[in-house]
């Protein structure tokens, strides 16, 4: 890591020109108007995924990867959501300029999204097979025979057992791991090309969850999906994700591919999260976390975000904002002592 | 099975606890193979058609209900008796083998007149419910998905009407639009009450489906669907409409019990139906100086008013059972 690249990071030409990306998000900006005032959850994300590759966008509650996802499907609820600047663009065009039936198109076919919560997120008064069913029967024109017979291959590729006969279950018939996977065979349905799942496996139990895991990055693979995996799991993030961008009040604030972040965070945030994973041989001690809270989206302090809980910080991290710089080919981070941190480790 | 109790009317799904969600079920976990539904898929109203026909509390008002519509359609089946035909002599006399349930005042046949009376009781009822439930359920809608300022619009319209008193409203639609005397079309009166009957009640219809649409739109399989792509229509009408329907659907059935009693106080009041026309309603009212001399008056057709408001309400909450595939 001698020579150090510094340039900001562009995903794309500043022209907004295709660069050949499968989507990408280009200095996204969102805020929540609320009674109590502007709240800037999202202040600039730029990521981008390719065909075949995972994502894993982390951070923890309320640092705007939610939103960024449902800016992207074109789900945020507008008010108190406002998108106020940037581009999504899908096969190099800005979906935030697309009519509404242009972008109602996209979704199923082009991006499809796995919720966190499968029971919640399918409709109770339906049989599974009909709300897959209706996918093939609305956007595909099939016959109901057809559709339901392409219903239960989807069952079967998502390995729910017994497809031909539970097609007909309603949801809450369903085990919590075999919903969220009604739920991915529901997103898969149109065959998209990008899926984004958010938090997929946070309402499941461990072993349910790594299977489910195991399910996701098998079909990813097989159909060379472009991935985004939503997650506040670094755990999950290690097994399946390509690179990984960690989100922090509404910035990148680190993105690195996997082996490159754990080997060697460039971030003081991401050290914090990693340091405070629980470790087997430290049995018995107390738990590392990061200390304080985000800051309040309402009132973001000025300079870096992470200044006040940051165990680096210094006075410039309190009057500038560090931008993403790259800092190898493919990694790049927002802190004003990136270097340092990468070369002494 | 997570299977949670649903006591309220409201059926949005309780948003389940994670941790349960996730469960330590095995992955297939469900139902024992014999209880599995095979063979082809069946939409909502086919699964719960199968369930009703299971069901003692659905056939028993079914039936009823039946019996009251073949009355109000052809009461000759059950009576050869012309209900509107006295004779002075026999006023009030009690019930007997050859009139099992005796005279009015006026000495007609009471067993005639309550059979007669269920068309004029039965179409106001079922047509002002049928009314309001249309005009109110599609306002709501309407205001619910929308949201915004067509909401505000149509909620303050709404509390406008509800604000009429109901008698008083009703006293003076009938008033301006049929002065007592000025016609006895039995056809335009019944009209009448009906268009009072709605216009003064929709507006709770629309606050019960507004509401349930409020709770339902921001639930995850809306959202969920509009990120597959579905669209405003489809959202709407297959989405969220029949999530949205079983709470006006039980207060509808109540509905047509309270409109019957409503029908009768109007007709009690002189603006609403009343004789030669024979109704439930009119009966009641008739009754009321004789109640302690001759109870039979009250008796019967009362009878037949409670049965017939008792079955709509069964009915109602069997099929709103029925269409809940948490109940099943």
């Amino acid at each position: 890591m001698s020579d150090i690249l510094v340039s900001e990071q562009s995903a794309s030409d500043a022209s907004g020109r295709p660069t050949g990306r499968l989507l990408e998000v280009d200095d996204l900006r969102v805020e929540f108007r609320t009674r109590d005032g502007v709240a800037k959850v999202i202040n600039g994300v730029t990521y981008h995924v390719d065909a075949g590759e995972t994502l894993a966008v982390l951070g923890e509650s309320g640092s705007g990867k939610s939103v960024t996802a449902q800016t992207i499907m074109g789900i945020l609820d507008t008010p108190p959501g406002y998108v106020t600047g940037g581009q999504v663009r899908f096969h190099g065009r800005d979906m935030l300029a697309m009519s509404s039936e242009q972008r109602r198109r996209i979704r199923g076919e082009g991006i499809a999204m796995i919720f966190q919560d499968a029971l919640s997120a399918l409709n109770p008064v339906f049989t599974v097979g009909f709300q897959i069913g209706e996918q093939f029967r609305i956007r595909r024109g099939m016959s109901r025979a057809d559709a339901k017979k392409r219903t239960i291959e989807m069952l079967d590729l998502v390995q729910i057992p017994n497809a031909k006969g539970r097609v007909n279950n309603y949801p809450h018939q369903f085990s919590g791991g075999m919903r969220q996977r009604v739920m991915i065979a529901m997103s898969l349905a149109l065959d998209p090309e990008v899926l984004i799942a958010d938090e997929p496996t946070t309402a499941l139990d461990v072993t349910v969850q790594a299977q489910i895991m195991d399910l996701l990055a098998e079909l990813q693979r097989e159909r060379r999906m472009g991935l985004i995996l939503i997650t506040h799991d670094l755990g999950v993030v290690a097994d399946v994700a390509d690179r990984i961008a960690v989100m922090y009040a509404g910035r990148i604030v680190e993105e690195a591919n996997v082996h490159e972040l754990y080997a060697k965070p460039a971030h003081p945030y991401t050290l914090g999260l990693l340091d405070s994973i629980p470790r087997i041989d430290e049995k018995g001690q107390q738990l590392r976390t990061i200390k304080g809270l985000p800051p309040s989206l309402l009132n973001i302090p000025p300079g870096c975000p992470f200044n006040p809980r940051c165990p680096m910080a210094q006075p410039i991290c309190r009057e500038k904002v560090p931008p993403l710089l790259q800092l190898g080919p493919t990694r790049a981070s927002a802190c004003h002592f990136a270097e340092e941190l990468v070369n002494n480790g | 099975m997570s299977d949670p109790t649903i006591g309220s009317m409201v059926t949005t799904p309780p948003a389940e606890d994670p941790a349960v969600a996730g469960g330590t079920a095995p992955p297939d976990a469900g139902l024992p193979a014999g209880k599995q539904r095979q063979g082809k898929p069946r939409g909502l109203l086919g699964d719960a058609w199968l369930d009703l026909r299971r069901r003692p509390m659905f056939w028993i008002p079914a039936v009823l209900i039946l019996i009251f519509v073949v009355m109000a359609a052809v009461p000759q089946l059950f009576t050869h008796t012309d209900p509107t035909q006295g004779l002075l002599e026999r006023s009030r006399v009690a019930p007997s083998g050859s009139a099992w349930f005796g005279y009015d005042v006026q000495g007609q046949d009471v067993y005639a007149r309550v059979i007669y009376g269920a068309r004029a009781s039965i179409v106001v009822a079922v047509l002002s419910t049928i009314g309001t439930v249309l005009i109110g359920g599609a306002i709501g809608i309407l205001a619910g998905f929308r949201g915004g300022w067509v909401d505000a619009v149509l909620s303050r319209i709404a509390d406008i009407f509800f604000g009429l008193p109901f008698v008083l409203g009703a006293i003076v639609i009938l008033f301006t639009f049929n002065k007592p005397g000025s016609s006895n079309s039995t056809f335009k009166i019944m009209m009448l009450v009906i268009v009072s009957l709605v216009v003064l009640t929709w507006p709770v219809s629309m606050r019960i489906m507004r509401s349930s649409v409020l709770a339902t739109k921001e639930a995850d399989y809306i959202v969920a669907a509009r990120a597959l792509g579905a669209s405003s229509a489809r959202i709407v009408f297959k989405h969220l409409l029949p999530n949205c329907l079983a709470p006006l659907l039980v207060y509808s059935t109540i509905l047509i019990g309270s409109f019957i009693g409503a029908e009768a106080t109007l007709s009690f009041l002189g603006v609403g139906l009343h004789s030669p026309v024979v109704s439930w309603g009119i009966m009641i009212s008739e009754s009321q100086n004789y109640i302690r001399v001759s109870p039979h008056l009250l008796l019967f057709p009362a009878t037949f008013l409670v049965i017939a408001v008792l079955s709509f309400v069964m009915l109602g909450e069997a099929v709103r059972e029925a269409l809940d595939p948490k109940l099943r």
